[in-house]
């Protein structure tokens, strides 16, 4: 098994805010994260595919592919947008790093056509990221 | 879906290498520039990752806040700006080298009430770094 990790950064503005909570509540889980104009982040976003090599071309998954995919998926539906009114598939969820995380695992995974997507892992910021593993145990 | 969180926490502290089960040449052999007997220090950077269940109303598998709280009072406050020979009990007794400083800081750690603690990673340069997850495999890879 060999793999492949192919890395893309994202601009995008999110707020923090629960409609059910008080605003002492909002306040005390989310902290900052709920200014109620919102705030924004350079995402970095890693996605690794583990496979077999192909013998004939030596690759688990050409690496253009990956990262047309990677860019019509993540880039194109989240770059320069507000995470919260603007990504349909966020609507009703907090747009928490989990949450996006776990997104772009259900975006990607089912349009891996070689290996098979085995982590995603998005940054942020330089202290803070998540990894997804999907329904798969850790790498 | 299973989920990591993982947060950076930076610290910097003072240590020497020196063990009282070994003689001075052989202190000096094991440990090199590290046995330096008035110490140097080091910016460590602490990665912690926990897990845990999503929760929808918050869309967090821990809050933030609170481990960031956490982990102050546990690691920041106690280690930062010390020297780690002197101000530690822990490391009375035993040498406080990065494996060591990352045992301990799991075991700090693993009394977390928002998440489970999955692993922690310490790096003691941009050149080195440690990693422990408990005696247990777990989902250390």
């Amino acid at each position: 098994m060999v793999y492949l990790t192919r890395k893309i950064e994202f601009s995008a503005s999110h707020r923090y805010h629960n409609p059910d909570f008080s605003p002492e509540e909002n306040a005390r889980i989310f902290g900052k994260c709920n200014n109620p104009n919102g705030h924004g982040h350079n995402y970095v976003l890693e996605v690794t595919v583990g496979g077999e090599t192909d013998p004939a071309t030596g690759m688990v998954l050409d690496l253009k592919e990956l990262k047309e995919l990677m860019e019509r998926e993540v880039m194109d539906r989240m770059d320069h947008r507000s995470l919260n009114h603007e990504v349909p598939e966020l609507a009703g969820q907090i747009p928490t790093c989990e949450n996006i995380a776990a997104l772009i695992w259900k975006l990607l995974a089912p349009k891996v056509r070689r290996g098979q997507l085995t982590r995603v892992r998005l940054w942020e910021s330089p202290d803070l990221y998540v990894d997804c593993y999907g329904d798969g145990g850790a790498w | 879906m299973k989920l990591e969180l993982t947060r950076r926490y930076a610290f910097n502290a003072a240590h020497r290498l020196h063990s009282p089960h070994l003689s001075e040449a052989e202190n000096q052999r094991v440990y090199g520039k590290c046995n330096n007997p008035h110490g140097h220090g080091h910016n460590y950077v602490a990665e912690v990752t926990v897990t845990g269940a999503l929760d929808p109303a918050t869309g967090m598998i821990a809050y933030l806040t609170e481990l960031d709280r956490f982990v102050e009072r546990e690691v920041i406050e106690p280690f930062d700006h010390k020297n780690l020979n002197e101000d530690l009990p822990a490391f009375r007794e035993c040498v406080p080298t990065t494996e060591n400083l990352c045992i301990e800081i799991f075991n700090r750690l693993r009394h977390f009430p928002g998440a489970r603690l999955v692993r922690v990673r310490l790096e003691e340069t941009a050149r080195n770094s440690f990693e422990y997850a408990g005696d247990s495999e777990g989902s250390h890879r």
